[in-house]
């Protein structure tokens, strides 16, 4: 499929159409959540809420014995609320550490959950087929309404989250001055755990307990990559995770057997993994070049300093020498002593060095600079 | 009780014990979560080994499936070195990818064969006695139990030859280096061993339970003892209990083995989690409350001995000037009665003589802060706690 003839498709088709909204929006309000809960360290929340979900699914429809979306949504909430108040009541209260928290909350609750589907499953009761899309997610079932409780949701966050954008930085990056400024952080902390397990339980129809983590940290851990700035990274978060939505849906959908959940995924794996190399201020290929420049740097002073060293004893400082003086390990290469002459240190003649005037004061000066850094 | 259902029970029993030993050392190093990873991240590696052997069943697809686990161990660690993002983060990344991946290649490649994501996850211990491990015409047993059986005899035993090792550098990596045991070589050699079991545990119980039958046992373990010996068995058995207990759960509701298993893990994290004697919510929160009170009356006799002037030690300007609510000033002042450390004469309230050393030493502590001039604090001078 050509990409004209996706842009056709996208225009006629409903389904394609609707989908393609879905995980643009499901893509931008898990990424601009998702970066509140990476820099909270955090991350493994999303993982273990989604799981947690899953016995308020069951339970909701136990109740209501019906399959409204928003009703199981709605279960999905509360339970994903316990768990996320558990794991912070044991972290607090007991010596179990966060992980083990995040642990026992995925695995206990998800095993619950089981449970009550099996459970269900042998209910004489012909409506229960279909809870079971929650487990892996099927983009597929997304319908006009599910997307715009989705846009609804996310405006009500992206509102939400500019009237308390101060505070919510604020305690994202000192909570102890927060609460000394006499802001109530217990507060804006259950406002910012609501909004993220909100998003991750409107994720869960989609791509599916086991991978609306990666929802929430990919698209944050990218844009990490690329900005200091909070605000930068929220917006670079909620374009990047819309992209994975939309990619993600264009790839699966050019080909039969490709579940959207796992391709959008492995899409926003592909983001982090160019920002980590590419990013120019933290990616790994600008650290390494920036690694090479200042070891060359080092290795020229170093020479510097030796030569700086056999010139002194000469009360003309310019007096040429042999290059073969200099010591051979830590000394020169023919490419150092170029580089040391386009940086007016020295002057070359055939087998000879001399000592500049520049080049004598840098290397007069070396120590000092370094005295002056410690200072 | 029939022959499947006893063997059904042996298979729950075994894995259980065969998980919570490395959970113990993994809740312990707080790496409870590399064991999720790990369920989640073997899917590749058991599909790219289902290509290569065609057979669910050949023993190169558990070896591939617990080198994909270890790779992802790798891979988390690769990440978290460069700094780029935090351990968590690193974590999150990596085994959704892969789960990704394996899930792509089940679709596009394995449609008509019997490996679904819904087994992988979920499991099925109902049917691991159908599947029989038959052997020169003989049938020994169930597979699942004789491979789970081999890794839990080769889990204690390794667990016996180097428990020392282990325990060194599970508390002190620098003492353990000092030692001469390589920590890189125990590390690497619980996440071989976590992974295996990880493996063949999923086969029988599903990915999600194993992740609970290692850290649930093990946490339960943890509120109630700080002795790893102690804690080791008792994991195990809050194992055994819950895969038994769990079976029948199941049986009666008619539902999930591995769900239910779960389900009674919890019931008895839950129970110890509330109830446990040191640890437990309900004794740490009334110790929080013991403390509080403790501190107002520190409080409240460092006050007192601050003001000869009787205004300011009078009953009701106390309350006022402290500003605590009435019940709390009643309890604080009550307890300072009990204690013999004031005494209330006309409305107006002294220290006496046990009082003002209390208050001195807590003084000493306060300017000093050196502990030993509070460890012995309660003991001498409280005959009451709060």
């Amino acid at each position: 499929m050509s990409i004209s003839e996706y842009f056709q498709l996208l225009t006629n088709d409903y389904t394609l159409r609707t989908i393609t909204l879905g995980t643009a929006v499901l893509g931008a309000i898990c990424g601009m959540l998702g970066s509140f809960a990476v820099l909270r360290k955090q991350s493994l929340l999303g993982d273990a809420i989604s799981h947690a979900a899953l016995p308020g699914i069951a339970i909701a429809f136990l109740i209501t014995g019906a399959k409204d979306t928003n009703i199981l949504l709605l279960g999905a909430l509360v339970s994903g609320l316990i768990g996320t108040f558990w794991i912070k009541g044991m972290t607090t209260k007991t010596h179990l550490k966060s992980d083990t928290a995040l642990g026992l909350v995925l695995s206990l609750f998800f095993g619950f959950g089981m449970l009550l589907l099996t459970f269900i499953q042998k209910q004489p009761n012909a409506n229960q087929a279909g809870l079971d899309k929650y487990l892996f997610g099927q983009a597929a079932t997304l319908v006009e309404s599910d997307v715009n409780l989705m846009i609804i949701v996310t405006s009500i966050a992206l509102f939400i989250m500019v009237l308390f954008w101060k505070e919510f930085k604020l305690l994202l990056f000192d909570a102890d001055y927060t609460k000394t400024l006499g802001f109530n952080t217990r507060f804006i902390d259950i406002l910012i755990t609501f909004f993220i397990v909100l998003a991750i339980v409107l994720g869960l129809q989609t791509v599916g307990v086991v991978l609306m983590s990666a929802m929430l940290l990919a698209p944050a851990a990218a844009a990490r990559q690329w900005t200091n700035k909070l605000s930068v990274m929220v917006f670079l978060a909620a374009i990047f995770g819309a992209f994975s939505g939309v990619f993600g849906t264009a790839i699966s959908a050019s080909q039969n057997n490709l579940s959207t959940g796992p391709v959008i995924v492995l899409v926003a794996s592909v983001f982090v993994l160019v920002s980590f190399i590419f990013s120019p201020g933290r990616g790994l290929l600008f650290r390494e070049l920036r690694f090479r420049r200042n070891r060359n740097d080092l290795q020229l002073k170093k020479t510097l300093q030796l030569m700086f060293g056999i010139a002194q004893t000469h009360e003309n400082i310019s007096h040429p020498h042999a290059i073969k003086i200099l010591n051979n390990f830590q000394g020169f290469t023919k490419k150092s002593l170029r580089e040391m002459e386009e940086k007016e240190w020295i002057t070359l003649n055939k087998q000879e060095w001399a000592m500049t005037e520049k080049g004598f004061n840098e290397a007069e000066n070396l120590f000092n600079k370094q005295l002056e850094v410690n200072e | 009780m029939n022959s499947p259902q006893i063997e059904i029970q042996l298979i729950a029993a075994v894995v259980a014990v065969a998980c919570a030993i490395p959970g113990v050392f993994l809740v312990l190093r707080k790496m409870a979560l590399i064991s999720d990873a790990i369920s989640h991240s073997i899917l590749p590696g058991l599909v790219l080994g289902f290509f290569i052997t065609e057979d669910l069943n050949s023993p190169l697809l558990i070896i591939l499936a617990a080198f994909t686990g270890i790779i992802t161990v790798v891979l988390v660690e690769r990440i978290q070195k460069t700094g780029l993002v935090k351990e968590d983060t690193a974590i999150g990344l990596v085994f959704p990818a892969l789960f990704s991946i394996g899930v792509i290649l089940i679709a596009k490649n394995a449609n008509d064969v019997h490996l679904d994501v819904d087994a992988v996850l979920l499991g099925e211990l109902a049917f691991a006695p159908f599947d029989r491990l038959i052997l020169g015409g003989v049938d020994i047993g169930p597979k699942s139990l004789i491979i789970m059986g081999v890794i839990l005899l080769s889990t204690l035993l390794l667990l016996f030859l180097f428990f020392k090792e282990l325990k060194v550098s599970t508390f002190d990596v620098g003492l353990s280096s000092a030692l001469g045991f390589s920590p890189a070589i125990m590390h690497y050699g619980l996440m071989s061993i976590s992974s295996v079991t990880v493996v063949g545990a999923f086969d029988a119980v599903g990915a999600i339970l194993v992740v609970a039958l290692m850290i649930a046992p093990a946490a339960t373990a943890y509120l109630l003892t700080s002795n790893l010996k102690k804690m080791l068995t008792l994991s195990v058995c809050f194992g055994i209990f819950a895969a038994i207990a769990g079976y029948w759960l199941a049986h009666w509701l008619d539902a999930s083995i591995a769900g239910s298993i779960s389900t009674m893990l919890g019931f008895v994290f839950l129970t110890i989690y509330l109830f446990a004697p040191k640890k437990g919510l309900i004794s740490v929160l009334y110790r929080q409350k013991q403390q509080r009170i403790e501190v107002s009356l520190l409080t409240f006799l460092l006050h007192l001995n601050n003001h000869q002037e009787l205004k300011e030690r009078h009953i009701n300007h106390l309350r006022e000037h402290i500003n605590w609510q009435h019940v709390k000033a009643k309890t604080v002042v009550d307890l300072a009665l009990k204690n013999n450390m004031i005494t209330i004469d006309q409305q107006i309230i002294s220290l006496t003589k046990k009082g003002s050393d209390f208050t001195n030493t807590a003084l000493e502590y306060i300017i000093t802060n050196k502990d030993e001039k509070i460890e012995h604090l309660k003991e001498d001078f409280f005959l009451f706690r709060g």
